[in-house]
């Protein structure tokens, strides 16, 4: 090696050897070698998931469609060995997953109840849509009496009383009954949470906390355990509706953090420009605040909901019989009991399940895609 | 800030006002008024009290329901069910959700003292036992040491299966459920050995198994257990009517009054048949109900032996005979007082 | 959005009015009263409350108070961490349930935590395989109820494994490994005399280990020189206890199970409610902490990663000295929630037969009818468990905040 690179200063002399081209970038190939195999290590975790995926995928897509079972009347169709999924057990259970014990001829009004939910929930989640006041009034308020005269039975209609509810139903009710009772309620607990008055942040703040600190299903025993007791003698509710008081109390606690955030990250401009306007503390608060508050957690309102639709199924532990509680009992039905029927019955609540989740998350995220634009200078 | 915090509440409180019923304290005025009987009932026990796919429930346990109804109103079809769990059973009788509660419930000291409960009777007498599956080869209790013993959580069961394997030295895996359901589908995943509950309770669980068959109860009886209605302390009028509507099926079938012949039975000069069906004396008016009550709850529901068999007797597949549960004239424990 | 307006003003209305003289528009008077009817309401409703369950509890002659947990217990709990019989008193039964949801909380942090890291970081992998991969199992199992997945593991996968008996496992033979539909069962390590020693050695090469790096750290930050540390901590970690264990005779012993009667017996058995709890939370909260976890280091600014390129770091030096330590600020207050809830969820171990604190207390309150004072204590621990760990957490992240100067 010449000694005069070992002297600080360096000029390169002489042109440097020309570099092969690069190798092929684009076609299957580039890509192969950059996503998969870009190195040594790159290359073994692709053969490493290459194999956990080949012994993961084959026996799934076996299970739920080659060797599943599609007709049958009973549980004979899926006793076997090999059998993959009943999709038949799904089939001739598919009404009381939906319906739950709901009388048969009275269906239609679930079904029409979920028809104006639908007629309900699309415009507003299309941002597009004008008349958003309107439409969240008609889903807060007039949804919901329309609703509850419809699936309970009042002015003429047959009477159907909750413990013959079920399944998907029952799971929507209590998500949606969630939904629109913490809504208002998280907006005035966190808007309490920030007053100045110390009594009123003092017990917003321990409701806060204290539905957030203790587990769903404790609050779901105390509604259905402990509080009749607390009732005046000879008042009572039925139990459906005391686990609806639960769940809205719980995720009011959750909805009111997600509202705070939104409040938080108002600048104090804001609430001095409303001030100086001469706005009373409501009027700025209705006119100014909270219209740009809610816009910025809508995404953290939806996170809410999804965990809301999916603590639903907890209600199957103080027994009621929502989608996973209704999959669960026809499980033990001796009709149908084999090895493959809870598998078959859990995926196919999960299915159902992911469906809702999913789309309501992709909306989140498309929400939040959409809102961030605004604020990218 | 503080009227909407009042707002919101009246505003909960006004939903919940949807679903809630108020009641006077005396709880047959209280049935009168909402014109049904509100009966506790199981979540589903095959014989006591279960529902069919349409919801119409039926057992045992449901027809002494059906009974106070047909004494209250002269209609056994004017009940409504809540299906409780263990858990929820003394506290949903306790805060008056529920009039009465017939749910294999077991008669003890304790819940008869300290829980505010009256047991206005025993409708059937039981005893705790086993089930095992036939290929273990086991045919007494005494050979389960070491086995996992399937139980429903936070019944008296629990309580004694404790007892019995301590007093025979015995060792046992508890594996335990909040639910009935459950306990059955882990005994049926072969999750443990043993099943133990009220024997009765076995019968009716070894035919939801998958091979009912393959299963067999064992001799062994652990336990007293006396199941009966129960209703609330205080109000002795409702308490009187329970007991005896079901003193009233026991009275019928000793002296032979049957659904079927009970109208005949209106032309009987038996002064005990008499006073029975309400053609003398006026024990009804006494009830603060009809005097045709007895009359009701035997047109309508039967005789303890005709419930007996409809429910869980030797035409049913639970195929469970009489045994203890027979008329103590015929060497079994039902006995009734005489209507006097 | 135009709900909430409605709703404000609905509520509002007649707070509103004109003028400003009268006494009641005085914002401090109206605070006052305001704050003051606050109170007398949620007195009211707390007062009516507890006077309606007293007269209920006195009239249905139901007795109340405490005073029943020093009775005793009469029941049997399949799982325990301290010693409990079925003579114990309830108070100790309700102390097992606590420790059992203490140690499966604790056992499922730390695998939701590694898997999660592990997820996250394999979300922003540049592999694709591995990052679809990821994806599809954070979508999957964040979209589908916990309750569902424990169900699922418990009731679909668990419960239909084979029995011993079933497996054709030869009674009275030593079964190294089991996993049947009574539980996993592993070889249990049985301490014998002059096994304290090796423990003992364990614990002091982990002192040692700890100075070690002190010192290493003190040293690199006077002369620049480094120092092996993890290696040679490691290495000690593993040569002495291994001599202490030669050196005392090999006081270590194997227990195997084996089939006898009904139960597989000895060696060490992991119950599938446990095994059912724990799979379903760990995987479940791991779903959550990858997404916190890929969020935090997208967090930290891509120029970071280039001055530190450009300062000829290593791409994995880079990760461990630059992204992660910036990356974990974010990281850890939704972590800390993430925690919380894995805690919270463990409760739904009743629905699976694991005797945890819902559990064992739900048994209590069946056998004793005490429903107020069993209902209201669970919820306090539960309370205190939540406030201990946020107050934890909110030091730890205090410690690790990033200190301005």
């Amino acid at each position: 090696m010449d000694h005069t690179t070992k002297s600080i200063a360096y000029v390169r002399t002489e042109e440097t050897p020309r570099s092969a081209p690069p190798s092929k970038s684009g076609g299957v190939g580039g890509w192969l070698k950059e996503n998969l195999f870009a190195t040594p290590r790159d290359t073994v975790l692709t053969i490493i998931t290459f194999l956990v995926l080949l012994w993961i995928i084959p026996p799934v897509i076996d299970w739920a469609f080659i060797s599943a079972v599609w007709t049958g009347d009973n549980r004979e169709a899926c006793i076997g060995p090999d059998t993959g999924a009943c999709w038949a057990f799904v089939d001739a259970k598919f009404g009381q997953f939906i319906y739950g014990r709901y009388p048969l001829e009275e269906r239609w009004r679930v079904n029409l109840a979920g028809l104006l939910l639908v007629a309900g929930l699309v415009p507003i989640a299309i941002p597009s849509v004008p008349y958003k006041r309107e439409n969240a009034l008609y889903l807060l308020i007039v949804f919901p009496v329309l609703a509850f005269i419809l699936l309970t039975g009042q002015f003429g209609l047959k009477p159907v009383e909750t413990p013959l509810w079920g399944g998907l139903l029952v799971t929507l009710v209590v998500a949606i009954v969630g939904i629109v009772v913490s809504f208002p309620l998280g907006i005035l607990l966190a808007l309490g949470r920030r007053s100045h008055m110390p009594i009123v942040k003092m017990f917003c703040v321990i409701f806060i906390e204290f539905w957030r600190g203790v587990p769903l299903i404790t609050v779901l025993f105390m509604s259905s355990v402990m509080l009749p007791l607390f009732l005046p003698d000879g008042v009572s509710f039925d139990k459906l509706l005391r686990a609806l008081i639960g769940v809205a109390l719980f995720s009011s606690a959750y909805m009111a953090e997600v509202i705070r955030g939104g409040l938080q990250a108002i600048p104090k401009g804001q609430y001095e420009a409303a001030n100086a306007m001469a706005l009373t503390f409501w009027q700025g608060t209705r006119l100014v605040i909270m219209p740009q508050a809610l816009k910025l957690v809508i995404p953290g309102i939806v996170n809410t909901f999804i965990g809301l639709f999916k603590d639903t199924s907890l209600v199957l532990i103080i027994g009621l019989f929502d989608l996973l509680g209704i999959v669960q009992q026809n499980m033990t039905d001796p009709n149908w009991i084999s090895p493959v029927t809870p598998a078959t019955g859990f995926v196919f609540a999960a299915f159902v399940f992911f469906i809702f989740c999913f789309g309501m998350s992709r909306y989140s995220a498309y929400m939040e895609r959409r809102l961030d634009t605004g604020h990218k200078r | 800030m503080k009227k909407e915090i009042l707002s919101a509440v009246v505003g909960v409180a006004a939903v919940a006002g949807l679903g809630a019923a108020a009641a006077s304290a005396a709880t047959l005025d209280d049935v009168k008024a909402k014109g049904f009987v509100q009966c506790g009932v199981s979540t589903g026990l095959a014989g006591f009290s279960a529902p069919n796919d349409a919801g119409d429930w039926s057992g045992l346990d449901v027809d002494l329901c059906r009974g106070v109804a047909a004494a209250v109103f002269g209609d056994a079809k004017a009940v409504k069910y809540s299906p409780l769990s263990a858990k929820e059973r003394f506290t949903a009788l306790q805060s008056g959700e529920i009039d009465v509660l017939s749910r294999n419930t077991t008669w003890t000291m304790s819940r008869d003292t300290q829980l505010g409960l009256n047991f206005a009777g025993v409708n059937y007498y039981d005893g705790q036992g086993f089930m095992v599956r036939k290929s273990l080869g086991v045919n007494s209790a005494l050979q389960l040491s070491g086995a996992s013993v399937c139980v429903q959580t936070g019944t008296t069961t629990e309580l004694n299966l404790t007892d019995y394997f301590k007093a025979n030295d015995m060792t046992y895996n508890p594996v335990v459920f909040e639910k009935l359901e459950e306990v059955n589908a882990a005994y049926d995943a072969n999750r443990c050995d043993v099943y133990t509950t009220d024997q009765s309770g076995l019968y009716s669980i070894r035919l939801g198994l998958s091979a009912p068959d393959e299963h067999m109860v064992l001799p062994e009886v652990i336990s007293k257990e006396p199941l009966g209605p129960v209703v609330r302390q205080g109000d002795d009028q409702w308490f009187a009517i329970v007991k005896w509507v079901h003193f009233a099926m026991l009275n019928a079938e000793e002296m032979g009054i049957t659904s079927e012949n009970v109208d005949e039975m209106m032309n009987s000069t038996d002064p005990n048949v008499m006073r029975m069906l309400g053609k003398e004396g006026a024990f009804g008016d006494s009830l603060g109900i009809g005097n045709d009550w007895a009359y009701n709850v035997i047109k309508q529901v039967g005789n303890y032996g005709e419930v007996f068999e409809r429910n869980v007797g030797a035409s049913t597949q639970l195929n469970i005979s009489r045994g203890v549960n027979a008329l103590w004239s015929k060497g079994g424990l039902q006995y009734a007082p005489p209507i006097r | 959005m135009g709900t909430d307006m409605a709703h404000q003003e609905s509520v509002s209305a007649g707070a509103d009015d004109s003028g400003r003289a009268s006494l009641i528009y005085d914002p401090r008077v109206r605070g006052f009263v305001f704050q003051a009817l606050l109170i007398i309401v949620v007195a009211g409703l707390v007062w009516s409350g507890l006077t309606n369950a007293h007269d209920n509890l006195q009239r249905a002659g139901i007795a109340s108070g405490f005073g029943f947990f020093k009775e005793r217990a009469g029941f049997d709990i399949g799982q325990s961490f301290i010693h409990y019989t079925n003579d114990s008193t309830y108070l100790r039964a309700f102390f097992v349930g606590l420790g059992n949801t203490l140690v499966v909380a604790v056992i499922g942090i730390f695998f939701a935590t590694v898997i999660g890291f592990i997820v996250g970081l394999a979300r922003l992998s540049k592999n694709y395989l591995v990052r679809k991969f990821a994806t599809v199992y954070v979508e999957t199992l964040r979209n589908i109820p916990l309750l569902l997945q424990l169900l699922f593991w418990y009731k679909a996968v668990l419960s239909i494994l084979p029995s011993p008996r079933a497996m054709g496992i030869e009674p009275g033979s030593e079964i190294a490994f089991s996993l049947n539909n009574r539980g996993l069962y592993l070889p249990r390590i049985v301490p014998e005399a002059g096994a304290s020693l090796i423990l003992f050695t364990a614990i002091a090469v982990l002192a040692v280990w700890f100075v070690l790096g002190r010192w290493a750290k003190k040293r690199q930050m006077a002369t620049g020189q480094q120092f092996p540390v993890f290696v040679t901590g490691l290495g000690l970690f593993i040569v002495l206890p291994l001599l202490a264990f030669f050196v005392t005779g090999m006081p270590l012993s194997l227990e195997y199970a084996s089939l006898q009667g009904f139960n597989m017996v000895n060696g060490w058995v992991i119950q599938p409610e446990f095994m059912a709890l724990l799979l379903g939370l760990s995987l479940y909260t791991a779903s959550f902490i990858a997404e916190i976890v890929r969020a935090g280091i997208l967090a930290v600014s891509h120029g970071q990663t280039e001055a530190a390129y450009a300062l000829g770091i290593r791409p994995n030096l880079t990760s461990r000295l630059v992204i992660v330590p910036q990356a974990m600020r974010v990281i850890i207050p939704p972590l800390t929630s993430q925690y919380l809830n894995l805690t919270k969820n463990s409760s739904l171990a009743v629905a699976i037969g694991y005797p945890d604190l819902v559990s064992v207390t739900g048994t209590v309150l069946n056998q004793t009818g005490q429903a107020v004072e069993v209902i209201s204590i669970t919820m306090l621990v539960y309370l205190t468990l939540s406030l201990l760990t946020s107050a934890f957490m909110n030091w730890f992240n205090a410690s690790v905040a990033l200190v301005e100067r």
